[in-house]
């Protein structure tokens, strides 16, 4: 019961691409920890391009949102082009409600 | 609610942030009794997971408290959960509950959080006092 509700973040590199691969759920209190990961990671790397591969993300709530909206920022701020790969169906109904059907700076791959 | 009350859940949790997760577990798991689909009771849980959270965040100020949660199951598989806290209270509720708006200055708060609540259940109601706390009551009727 309470293992549903953890995120496990793994972070890789490959050339100038790192990627991040969130497993689990996404919720205020896991998004704490992912975003140190996250950063730690761009700060030491500065990749050309962050990927975020999403789809094993089976929840995520609004604050999962503020993570990746503040990723992107990050990311903008850097000059690494951000990614969001296969985001689950979880992720694509919290994207929904806050009416981002497309993101202007963020590519999404399916 | 006139339908019949058929069963409740009372709990008190310490709002801090790893109680996000045991709160929708424990909506979850009490909600399996009336046979959501995996849709509905995810959608339950989010909303749930949304409410506690800006309990935590907002009216705590990540300096902690009592959430009170309850559950209730009616006839005609109408749930209706409240989540309740004594922080410090919404001065305007209307405006709170304005997508995108947030009175975190530091994190990274969407701002969606009653967007989201408002979304994932048939009717939201908020009820709150500067300085006493605020109770978010969603009702959902499964289908």
């Amino acid at each position: 019961m309470i293992e549903e509700n953890k995120l496990k973040t793994t972070v890789t590199e490959k050339g100038k691409t790192l990627t991040v691969t969130l497993l689990g759920a996404i919720d205020h209190h896991q998004a704490a920890e992912a975003r140190k990961k996250i950063d730690t990671a761009l700060f030491k790397h500065r990749p050309e391009r962050l990927i975020l591969d999403l789809e094993g993300v089976d929840f995520m709530d609004s604050s999962g949102l503020g993570l990746i909206l503040g990723r992107a920022a990050l990311c903008e701020e850097l000059g690494t082009s951000l990614v969001l790969r296969r985001p689950s169906p979880r992720v694509k109904k919290i994207f929904a409600v806050a009416g981002i059907t497309r993101f202007s700076h963020i590519q999404t791959e399916e | 609610m006139n339908a019949k009350k058929l069963n409740e859940l009372k709990v008190m949790l310490p709002a801090i942030s790893i109680n996000e997760g045991v709160a929708r577990a424990l909506v979850g798991a009490f909600c399996a009794q009336l046979n959501p689909t995996i849709e509905e009771i995810a959608d339950l849980k989010c909303a749930v997971s949304e409410a506690v959270t800006n309990s935590i965040v907002h009216a705590y100020r990540g300096e902690g408290g009592p959430l009170y949660i309850s559950v209730a199951l009616y006839e005609e598989r109408c749930v209706t959960v409240s989540v309740r806290d004594r922080g410090c209270g919404i001065p305007d509720v209307a405006l709170a509950r304005q997508p995108l708006f947030t009175t975190d200055k530091e994190g990274e708060r969407s701002g969606m959080g009653f967007a989201v609540m408002e979304t994932f259940t048939d009717s939201l109601r908020v009820h709150s006092r500067v300085g006493r706390g605020t109770t978010v009551t969603m009702k959902k009727r499964l289908l």
